[in-house]
């Protein structure tokens, strides 16, 4: 009996692992591009919440 | 406006505080007694729970659930209630989930020790435990939603995100890995077999260390190194990016614990993949931190604080480049099954969780009991004897995984091994013995801290319900500028914890979904059959024992591996292993194809005396399942669990199993007095797990003498 190539035969098993990049580069992207348009002023003010009083 | 006057609670806070030193010092003890273990093993005494195999879930769990969970709490219920200026939701939901988790512990730790476990690394903890915590995890996150729900602050900071990413990762995690089939009350076997179980539990395994051990502690990070370095984080653009690209790829990496395993090609490959990407968000985040002490590097000569801080953050750093490096194919090929593997998960156990933790508590401590700390040049030495520790630590154990990895490679010119299994043992073990000094000098230093910390409590007068006033959440958010998707979240907790969820899942489930539905595509090897009951029996003993955590049962299809233990291990034998037992270290080698290698009385003196049949091996006797009996009311049970299991049993075995194994017992028996001439009784548990080594690996012996017969007669017949 022959043991090897079994799992790896489904088909189009190569899908996943292209589908799995494409979406995190998507992810990436867009959270990327709020970063960095992101407001200023909102970011200041998020940035120093531990410093605040009582914080 | 008008102020809302409000008190936070820090009783909650100093409970889980004492809770980290007084875990932290026990799980340390217990790793230094497995440490000295390793080449001194009559320190177990004889005595099952102070073996390697029973003492070494306890150290892992302890330092990791109990000293690192307990660290969790602590920094997370100071920080916040301090975020959302609010006291915590509700104070009794506190007392149940600080009492609760501590029950867990203690009866987790007696559990392990009694030889209960479910023989899944980091899972050892058994069914009624497993609910337990679940339980108490939803109690954990009743409470902090609840807090973050009636929040004075509209601004969900960055460090909250990772409290809920790892909250919700953490529950799927513990639920999905915790599927198992109660066989008595402490006794239950997983649902998964083999190769999905080996998935599901590495898919666990890693993300333990990313849920559990990093996301809570980078929150950790981004509330307490700007409070103790009195400057804000240096990007908070870049913490965003950081978080969300950190726990949509985390997820994804498990199989890497599997690569050249029977896992399926693809699935290691995308496990790969995503570890190595993995280094961009964990280095982001490190410069992050790092970066915020940027023209305040003075401090740091000054604050013992900021010392333990910029270490510990220096350490997740490595530790998340070795990681990925260790997750590309060659470079496991190296480093898996040896010690290289125990010092990657050091540096980030002792300098990223416990340097922090220390940091953490330093900072605490005197605050909350409005004083100073009690000795700066004592938090110093406690710095210095702990890095002196960390590296005594981690380099023997570079050191004795890279010389065991190649001698275990080394073949003569002839084409032989060069190296007996034993050689490259006893051959490392003056690194163990550097390697428990190291230990010895690092829990010294925590014993210093200790100290330190007792006094500091003892001069100063502990607030326990701190004053705060914050205005009350308007009811119209001021917005800056254009608003965002992205504010829009940030400002719901209830969606921010669907998304996290979303993100986490997604990878679990590409992995998981075709491994499982493609379980008819593994094929069953007609040769493989399931164990039979006075194996299955010792089987469970071997779980019983923690023999999984010496030796794995996974030949790897390298040419050592081959030459070494035999044809390497296909996916299709390992259908009937609930659970799956392929282990990640050698310590001692590789048990899959032991079976048949020896005669029964050969095992039946190493486990009594492993150096009388190996001399200079360090695994410790098994003295006492030469006395414990078999308990056969228990075969029909575990049988019926088998078979609810999908293993093909015979319909009503349940009731004959006793039986056969009664039988081969006694074959064994009478086989070790013809060898041998010992006189072993028939029903004591060491001729069960004999039974079981006997078996490992033989099914596809007789598979390939099976077709080599079958070739033989063919060729018979065509007359060559």
């Amino acid at each position: 009996m022959d043991f090897i190539h079994y799992v790896e035969k489904i088909t189009g098993v190569s899908i996943y692992g292209l589908t799995s990049f494409v979406l995190f580069g998507l992810f990436f992207l867009i959270i990327t591009f709020w970063a960095i348009r992101a407001d200023k002023k909102m970011i200041e003010e998020v940035k120093n919440l531990p410093l605040q009083k009582n914080s | 406006m008008q102020v809302d006057k409000f008190y936070y609670d820090n009783k909650t806070v100093k409970m889980f505080a004492y809770a980290v030193l007084v875990w932290g010092v026990v799980g340390m003890l217990a790793g230094l007694w497995i440490a000295i273990a390793l080449y001194y093993p009559g320190i177990n005494l004889g005595f099952p729970p102070t073996t390697f195999g029973r003492m070494r879930p306890v150290h892992t769990n302890a330092v990791i659930f109990a000293f690192v969970g307990n660290g969790i709490f602590m920094g997370v219920y100071y920080s916040l209630q301090r975020l959302c200026k609010t006291r915590m939701f509700s104070d009794r939901l506190s007392k149940i989930h600080f009492w609760g988790w501590q029950l867990i512990i203690v009866f987790g730790a007696l559990t392990l020790w009694s030889g209960a476990t479910s023989g899944k690394e980091y899972a050892e903890l058994e069914w009624p435990l497993d609910i337990a915590i679940a339980v108490i995890w939803i109690v954990f996150g009743i409470n902090m939603f609840g807090t973050i729900l009636k929040r004075r602050e509209s601004h969900i900071y960055v460090a909250i995100w990772f409290y809920i990413a790892t909250w919700v990762t953490v529950a799927m995690l513990h639920i999905v890995n915790s599927m198992e089939l109660p066989v008595s009350f402490l006794k239950s076997y997983s649902m998964y077999a083999g190769v999905q179980d080996a998935l599901v539990q590495w898919w666990y395994g890693h993300n333990a260390v990313a849920f559990f051990l990093t996301t809570p502690y980078l929150g950790l990070m981004y509330y307490f190194l700007p409070k103790a370095a009195n400057r804000p984080i240096y990007s908070y653009r870049l913490s965003i990016v950081h978080f969300w690209a950190l726990i949509f790829i985390y997820i994804w990496a498990g199989p890497h614990h599997l690569l050249y395993t029977s896992l399926p090609d693809w699935a290691q490959s995308l496990g790969v993949v995503f570890s190595v990407m993995l280094i961009a968000p964990s280095w982001g985040g490190m410069l992050n931190g790092l970066f915020t002490l940027r023209g305040a590097w003075d401090k740091v000569r000054e604050d013992p604080v900021l010392k333990f801080m910029v270490v510990a953050i220096t350490c997740y750093g490595m530790a998340t480049f070795e990681g990925p490096m260790l997750s590309i194919k060659n470079v496991n090929a190296i480093s898996h099954f040896t010690d290289w593997t125990i010092a990657h998960v050091h540096v980030g156990a002792l300098g990223w969780n416990g340097f922090l933790t220390f940091s953490v508590l330093y900072w605490l401590i005197p605050k909350m009991w409005n004083t100073s700390l009690y000795s700066k040049k004592l938090a110093g030495t406690h710095f210095w004897i702990g890095t002196i520790g960390i590296i005594l630590y981690v380099v023997p154990m570079y050191w004795a995984g890279f010389t065991q990895s190649l001698m275990w490679k080394s073949f003569t010119d002839e084409g032989q091994l060069k190296f007996q299994f034993l050689e490259t043992v006893t051959h490392i073990v003056p690194m163990y013995v550097v390697r428990s000094i190291g230990g010895a000098l690092y829990l010294s230093g925590v014993f210093i801290m200790v100290y330190n910390l007792i006094k500091t409590v003892k001069q100063g007068s502990f607030v326990a319900n701190e004053a705060a006033e914050a205005a009350p959440l308007a009811k119209t958010v001021s917005t800056h500028g254009k608003e965002y998707w992205h504010r829009w979240i940030e400002r719901r907790p209830m969606q921010m914890l669907v998304f996290s969820l979303i993100a986490v899942a997604i990878g679990g489930l590409v992995e998981m979904i075709p491994t499982f539905l493609i379980k008819s595509n593994i094929p069953t090897i007609s040769s493989v059959k399931p164990y039979t009951p006075l194996e299955l029996y010792g089987r469970d003993i071997y779980i019983r024992e923690g023999c999984y955590l010496c030796h794995s049962q996974m030949i790897r299809p390298f040419r050592d591996e081959v030459a070494r233990y035999g044809e390497y291990s296909k996916a299709g034998e390992f259908v009937y292993d609930h659970p799956f037992q392929w282990g990640s270290k050698r310590t001692g080698p590789d048990l899959a194809r032991v079976g048949g290698k020896y005669p029964d009385s050969w095992h039946y003196n190493h486990m009594m005396d492993p150096q009388s049949m190996s001399p200079g091996s360090i695994m410790p006797s098994y003295s006492w399942l030469y006395t414990d009996e078999i308990d056969t009311l228990r075969i029909p049970k575990m049988i019926w669990a088998m078979k609810k299991l999908g293993v093909p049993y015979p319909d009503g075995y349940e009731q004959k199993a006793n039986k056969d194994l009664d039988d081969q017992a006694k074959k064994i028996q009478a086989d070790l007095a013809s060898e041998s001439k010992i006189k072993a009784a028939d029903n004591k548990e060491i001729l069960a797990l004999i039974a079981y080594l006997q078996r490992l690996g033989t099914d596809i012996k007789k598979a390939t003498n099976q077709t080599q017969a079958s070739n033989n007669a063919s060729n018979a017949v065509m007359g060559n």
